[in-house]
């Protein structure tokens, strides 16, 4: 933890040593200016947090700065965007991306169009909104959820989900100095699974600039948070067969990086897109509009999507409903031989 | 004889403010007509405990020795000039049968907390142990018209309102002779045929959902009520605000049933809450406060929540002052915001079970050992419930898409999108 003499930080950080739980604990980084302050609040986060994200903040900066709210989405949004327009930096909890939608009012309808509407006399660009979302193996309907389309669909707002918890620091960091309003997904599978090596200082990674994590030339896999993983793992597989994989973390679904999507898929030709959310109107088929747009005569194949499956997040057959290595793998190999 | 007075009064009260919405029209004569109804020595066809007389007992009651039983807390009025009575009257057979009842809940919840430990059960589970007098008091005042709906701490209420226990097995371990197909899980209990509108995962659903259940009981004439319950942490949501005004604006029969068990998860409500009571949070509903730890308090309250709604005066809030043992759900141990002592404390105080355990003793219903051969034979009712259901098949592969869409026009396909 470093401490600024004129300035609070609060840091994001992983357990790193091997010798302790393996979580993911997220300590962010807050900057306070002169004149504003920063805020984190929501449902129990107080003592850490359902997830233990927020251990330990409350007892360093105070209940004054770190505290518990009602239960009450709608209110905890309206709420930080009524802070975040007195340019306070306010970090809101949503304790489930699955308990979003009584919230969806304030932040499509507040939140986005507060600086358009004003002429941009005001804005609540200091809010951030974190919450866990994915699929965690036992959630069921609504623990389980992945909504990030819903707001991908909103000019105003910025959509932005990490993959790792080196990502997570950087990219939570760069979203809540981001004078945009920002829905931060964090992919709760990742809390208790992910260990890294984070780095201590203060570093923050670029909004809306995707990132080719694996390099290949055969096809272009587009992905974001927990399904990263599983998309590498197909990249591997298929990599033993001769195709060679290009694999991009969007990082940023709105507004999402199109030229680097765009210039790999002019190199590979191919691309499949793969998220968990279903698959009907999924960011998926945003990505898949978008490239067949600006790359139509260069795709050797259709744009594949590996999505959830239109239904309900379902309670026992979540093994069937995920977006598996497999139906991966199947989807690759078939675009490969189109 | 022509239409009763009541109903031609309305219609002039009606013809001289000019309205003409068939909607208005329909809630102004059903409410004048119910008030004309609830008359005093009219047998409803079950059993009405109207407050301070035994009158509607049916005969099969009456024919058994009753016993009095004080109601010793007393209850917190709000807009409300006579509550419950704070004495009623029960037998034997109906006190063997709480006593039953509530053992029943109580093994079943120690046995899900075993299975899903055991991860037998996965998903979520929120235990009821400690709330059964909640459940059972609610339902035997209610009759079978009445609906009832609730949130996710549902097993309690599916049971007392004619679940069976290998159906609630069956869906806590995603089987396919679960009530709801396996495909819901711990939170979704359901039962058509009793009107328990289920079990829902959302905090503070079931208010506005209540509010157009008793709609539809009011507007289709029918002697019933829905209730709506919720808890301390769902009553800041917002949606039970606008529920309230609906129901109150419209005067519909709604009993909001609020199960105050002090915690909102972990958090207290007094933490949560400015006001951390719950049946006088709207100046314009009136409600009462109840030991929810005493099945006769809160057989009574709903009796007379009933009928206040049934006498068109529109919603009542009713607050139940309960506990609940375990922690908000299996990955909240219960104990890191409340000490071991207090929860131990109510156990031994308050114990809605004990409480009827002690009845039975002090009248001699049954012996100390009576009881303990009834717990073991619940017990083992229990356990055999659980290991048939743990065999039963989970759903077929295609109820995956079942159900998503009346004719199921959903898309299907388990592969990818060419």
């Amino acid at each position: 933890m470093v401490c600024n003499t004129c300035l609070f930080s609060v840091w994001q950080s992983c357990m790193m040593k091997a010798c302790r739980m393996r979580k993911l604990n997220l300590f962010y980084g807050i900057r306070v200016r002169a004149k504003s302050w920063s805020y984190v609040f929501g449902e129990d986060v107080g003592f850490g947090g359902v997830f233990r994200c927020t251990t330990g903040l409350a007892d360093t900066f105070g209940k004054h700065r770190v505290f518990n709210t009602p239960l009450c989405e709608q209110g905890i949004v309206g709420f930080g965007i009524g802070l975040a327009a007195m340019g306070n930096r306010a970090v809101a909890e949503i304790q489930f991306a699955d308990y979003i939608f009584p919230a969806f009012d304030q932040i499509v309808n507040e939140a986005a169009k507060f600086r358009y509407r004003s002429g941009n006399l005001f804005n609540c660009g200091g809010l951030t909104i974190r919450t866990p979302y994915g699929a965690v193996g036992h959630g069921a309907l609504y623990h389980s959820q992945s909504p990030e389309a819903y707001f991908c669909h909103v000019p105003g707002l910025k959509v932005v989900i990490p993959r790792s918890p080196t990502q997570a620091k950087g990219l939570l960091l760069a979203a809540i100095r981001d004078p945009n309003p920002v829905i931060f997904f964090e992919p709760k599978w990742l809390y208790r699974l992910s260990v890294e090596d984070v780095p201590e200082g203060d570093y923050t990674l670029p909004l809306s600039q995707a990132e080719v994590i694996r390099e290949g030339g055969d096809i272009t896999l587009v992905g974001w948070g927990a399904q990263l993983a599983i998309m590498e793992e197909a990249c591997v597989e298929a990599s033993k067969e001769g195709i060679s994989c290009e694999l991009i973390d969007l990082r940023t679904l709105l507004p999402w990086d199109k030229e680097i999507v765009e210039a790999s898929v002019n190199k590979t030709g191919r691309l499949l897109v793969s998220h968990e959310a279903p698959i009907t109107g999924g960011f998926g088929a945003e990505i898949a509009a978008s490239i067949t747009e600006r790359c139509f005569l260069r795709l050797e194949s259709p744009v594949a999507r590996v999505c959830g499956l239109d239904t309900p997040f379902p309670l026992v057959f979540e093994p069937f409903y995920m977006p598996t290595k497999n139906k991966i793998l199947d989807a690759i190999k078939a675009s490969v031989n189109f | 004889m022509g239409w009763p007075r009541s109903i031609v009064g309305a219609l002039q009260r009606l013809n001289q403010r000019g309205l003409a919405e068939r909607g208005d029209l329909f809630l102004s004569i059903s409410r004048e007509y119910t008030l004309q109804r609830s008359v005093p020595g009219e047998r409803h066809g079950y059993i009405l405990r109207s407050f301070g007389a035994n009158a509607y007992r049916s005969e099969a009651q009456e024919r058994k020795s009753s016993i009095p039983v004080e109601i010793p807390v007393p209850y917190q009025l709000h807009k409300l000039s006579e509550g419950p009575p704070q004495h009623t009257q029960t037998t034997q057979d109906e006190l063997m049968k709480y006593y039953r009842d509530m053992a029943l809940i109580r093994r079943m919840e120690i046995t899900a907390d075993i299975l899903f430990k055991s991860q037998q059960i996965r998903g979520f589970c929120h235990l009821y142990d400690g709330q059964e007098a909640v459940a059972v008091g609610l339902v035997e005042a209610l009759t079978d018209d009445d609906s009832i709906i609730t949130a996710y701490r549902d097993h309690g209420l599916y049971l007392a309102r004619g679940g069976t226990l290998f159906e609630c097995f069956s869906e806590l371990m995603g089987k396919r002779t679960g009530c709801s197909g396996g495909k819901g899980g711990s939170m979704h209990l359901y039962n058509v045929k009793k009107r328990f509108y289920g079990g829902w995962g959302i905090v503070g659903t079931s208010a506005p959902l209540g509010a157009g259940l008793s709609f539809a009981h009011k507007y289709l004439n029918k002697k019933s009520v829905a209730v709506a319950i919720y808890g301390d942490g769902a009553a800041n949501q917002g949606q039970i605000y606008e529920a309230k005004n609906l129901a109150a604006l419209w005067d519909l029969p709604l009993i909001l049933l609020v199960e105050n068990n002090h915690f909102g998860m972990g958090t207290a409500e007094w933490r949560a809450s400015k006001q951390i009571t719950f049946y006088d949070r709207v100046h314009y509903i009136p409600g009462l406060k109840i030991d929810g730890m005493d099945v006769f308090a809160v057989r009574e309250a709903i009796c007379y929540a009933k009928e206040h709604c049934m006498s068109g005066k529109g919603p009542i809030v009713v607050e139940c002052d309960t506990y609940r043992y375990h922690g908000h759900s299996m990955s909240d141990p219960g104990s890191t915001y409340r000490t071991h002592d207090e929860i131990k404390g109510i156990r031994q105080e308050r114990d809605p079970i004990n409480h009827v355990r002690k009845l039975i003793l002090k009248e001699g219903f049954a012996t100390a050992d009576d009881l303990k051969s009834m717990d073991k034979e619940i017990r083992k009712e229990v356990e055999e419930a659980a290991a048939k259901a743990k065999e039963a098949p989970q759903p077929a592969k295609d109820a995956l898409f079942a159900h998503i869409y009346k004719n199921d026009a959903a898309l299907q396909f388990h592969g990818f999108v060419r």
